[in-house]
């Protein structure tokens, strides 16, 4: 167990910047995601915490230790990596034996550990069996008991699920958690899946092209995005973002979209000080509109009537695809919705939890 | 009745007429016959008592058979001494060649450093260079290095002339083989060296067969550079010592066939044992296709 310590890292391959000037602390026993789209340099990110890519500078700790010119074997760290990389001439004894042998641990000691970790994983009918012989999921266990009978100080996992059918990556999913629990050992974990960052994680690290956007606690990040990448990456369906006007009127706020406007919550009025009769994005999650049948009582100044153009029924609610004039957008409504495709339909927007976005910066107006 | 039904499968799979099957099965048993037959006409000539040799008869085992050139070339003959040279010179030069072209070929495969597409390309062009060619300066190079008439002159020899083409083969072997397995090792605790040879040697026993058997064949067939390098008779290898079997007024044809015919065994032999290591696939399964 050890804190890792990102210090102004940045690595370059040539010209390019795959992460840049990237300082990050993941605490002890934390479980850390970094998430982003291909590219975004979560990958390097893990890889220069494994030792596997050098830093070209800035520096990482294990510890109170800086290990940019230790080797991998030597930081002890334990990694699953995306396609498995079992040994295919060893058995799966043997896999999950081999960094321990390397290390001339005694033979029961390797031993105990090895059938200690099969039992946590499930795996105890398979120790005798090649990687070839073994399905996807079981392929996935044995990578992470290599990882565990190592009982290394820092679990490094790059895209371990992203191989698995989507059944499986559920069941997984929950499973690395209660893994995460068991073990009380630092883990980073990199995803492009926002679904896995959002419920594995204690906290999640937003990428793009090389920098950090956000840090954050999942629902902090979830509510409070800093900027409209993060608001769109995060969420599934994504946010609704929609090019608008803030105006006052008759003391109150407006966001006016042109062909709709809806009201603000007098709270706004603190931040968007600046942005009177200014362009701004309005980001709202499809969860936060709603079906008028579903909302008693809803202002009337929320109201937008919107023509649907595909229902998307999802069995515990249904999607419908929305537009008004030039806007599209996606609500997430009550399954029991009478809206249906061609038709004109009252949403609500629910503007108390609506987001507004600088339209130059990006960044979140607050 | 289910033979008969997966072999009507078969056939509707292959969608071959019995006639077009009828000819490919003829054409390949003929070259099979073309190929087997004047081994076996070998072996005929080595059984064949001194009085039939020059005989026309085309009886795969002659009549009086019997295993006297056998005897002769083994009690009376150097044959032992040139079998067990050749053998230490081909074995010599199988790990001397296949130490420098694995070694060679993973640092070709896995790093980029300047001149490594020259060098490949270099690799290639030394096997466009005629043999003999390179005779005179191996021959100076040995000589110079007082390696002349001896087991690690020849190995050295005749690794230079296996080794490109073995560093070509594994090479190519090794860009297959995932750089995330070696990762997983380093991670669990293996230098690079012993990443190298605990998980890229097993996994590449196919392509080191192949190079190793290639190296082997090479110095194990080879006459020229072996006449030029080999000067004490104790150190002939049997394709030089062979020559002795040839004087001025006779040659014992007997004994040559059943020398042929041994030498043959140890390289047969060899084959079989390595066949089984030819075939691919030991990394299925591995990571994630």
């Amino acid at each position: 167990m050890a804190r890792v310590y990102l210090e102004h890292v940045t690595k370059k391959f040539g010209n390019v910047v795959a992460v840049n000037d990237a300082t990050l602390e993941i605490k002890d026993k934390e479980f850390l995601i970094l998430v982003g789209p291909s590219g975004c340099g979560k990958s390097t990110t893990l890889r220069m915490v494994a030792g596997l890519e050098e830093v070209t500078e800035g520096n990482i700790y294990i510890g109170d230790t800086i290990v940019n010119d230790i080797p991998p074997k030597d930081r002890d760290i334990a990694m699953v990596f995306q396609n498995y990389a079992l040994y295919p001439h060893m058995d799966v004894y043997n896999n999950m034996a081999f960094g321990l042998k390397l290390r001339k641990f005694p033979r029961a000691e390797i031993d105990k550990r090895v059938k200690e970790a099969a039992a946590i994983l499930g795996i105890e009918n398979l120790l005798k069996r090649k990687p070839k012989e073994l399905s996807g999921g079981q392929r996935q266990r044995v990578a992470l008991g290599r990882a565990i009978v190592r009982e290394p100080k820092v679990f490094l996992m790059d895209e371990p699920l992203s191989n698995l059918d989507a059944k499986l990556r559920v069941q997984m999913r929950a499973e690395l958690a209660k893994l995460h629990n068991r073990l009380q050992t630092t883990i980073i974990y990199v995803t492009h899946d926002q679904t896995e960052a959002m419920t594995m994680g204690d906290r999640i690290v937003v990428m793009k092209d090389g920098f950090i956007q956000q840090v954050g606690a999942p629902m902090e990040i979830y509510d409070h995005p800093d900027n409209v990448f993060v608001a769109g990456f995060i969420g599934s369906p994504a946010m609704n973002f929609l090019d608008a006007v803030i105006l006052r009127e008759d003391g109150d706020l407006w966001v006016d979209a042109k062909s709709f406007r809806v009201k603000l919550p007098l709270t706004r009025f603190e931040t968007v000080g600046e942005y009177i009769d200014k362009e701004v994005i309005f980001g709202i999650r499809p969860e936060d509109i709603d079906d008028k049948d579903f909302v008693p009582n809803a202002p009337p100044d929320r109201i937008v009537t919107a023509d649907i153009d595909v229902t998307e029924p999802m069995g515990s609610e249904v999607y419908l695809y929305a537009t008004v004039g030039p806007h599209s957008f996606i609500a997430r409504v009550d399954a029991r919705t009478t809206a249906r495709d061609g038709s004109s339909h009252q949403l609500v927007f629910n503007t108390d939890k609506a987001h507004l976005f600088d339209k130059k910066t990006q960044k979140a107006i607050r | 009745m289910r033979t008969g039904s997966r072999r009507s499968v078969f056939r509707r799979a292959r969608g071959d007429s019995p006639a077009k099957r009828a000819v490919i099965h003829a054409v390949l048993i003929l070259a099979c016959v073309m190929s087997v037959y004047p081994f076996l006409r070998v072996v005929s000539v080595s059984l064949r008592p001194s009085n039939q040799l020059l005989s026309t008869d085309l009886a795969l085992i002659p009549p009086g058979a019997s295993l006297e050139n056998y005897r002769a070339l083994i009690f009376e003959r150097d044959f032992t001494i040139w079998l067990w040279n050749s053998l230490v010179v081909s074995a010599a030069s199988v790990l001397v060649g296949l130490m420098l072209a694995a070694t060679a070929a993973y640092a070709f495969s896995r790093w980029k450093f300047p001149g490594r597409r020259q060098g490949l390309l270099f690799l290639l062009t030394t096997q466009m260079i005629p043999a003999g060619m390179l005779l005179l300066p191996i021959y100076i190079m040995v000589v110079r290095l007082k390696l002349f008439n001896t087991y690690t002159g020849m190995a050295i020899a005749y690794s230079v002339g296996s080794v490109p083409f073995s560093i070509w083969i594994l090479k190519g072997y090794y860009d297959t083989i995932p750089r995330e397995l070696e990762e997983a090792a380093l991670v669990d605790g293996a230098s690079p060296l012993v990443a190298f040879y605990r998980v890229v040697i097993p996994l590449s026993t196919p392509a080191l067969a192949i190079a190793g058997l290639f190296s082997f064949m090479t110095a194990w067939n080879d006459y020229m550079m072996a006449r030029v390098m080999l000067q004490k008779p104790n150190m002939f290898t049997w394709p030089v010592g062979f020559q002795k079997l040839m004087d001025q007024f006779q040659t014992a044809w007997g004994q040559f066939a059943a020398a042929s015919v041994l030498v043959a065994i140890p390289a047969l032999a060899l084959f079989l044992y390595s066949s089984k290591w030819l075939v691919s696939g030991m990394t299925l399964g591995g990571v994630k296709e």
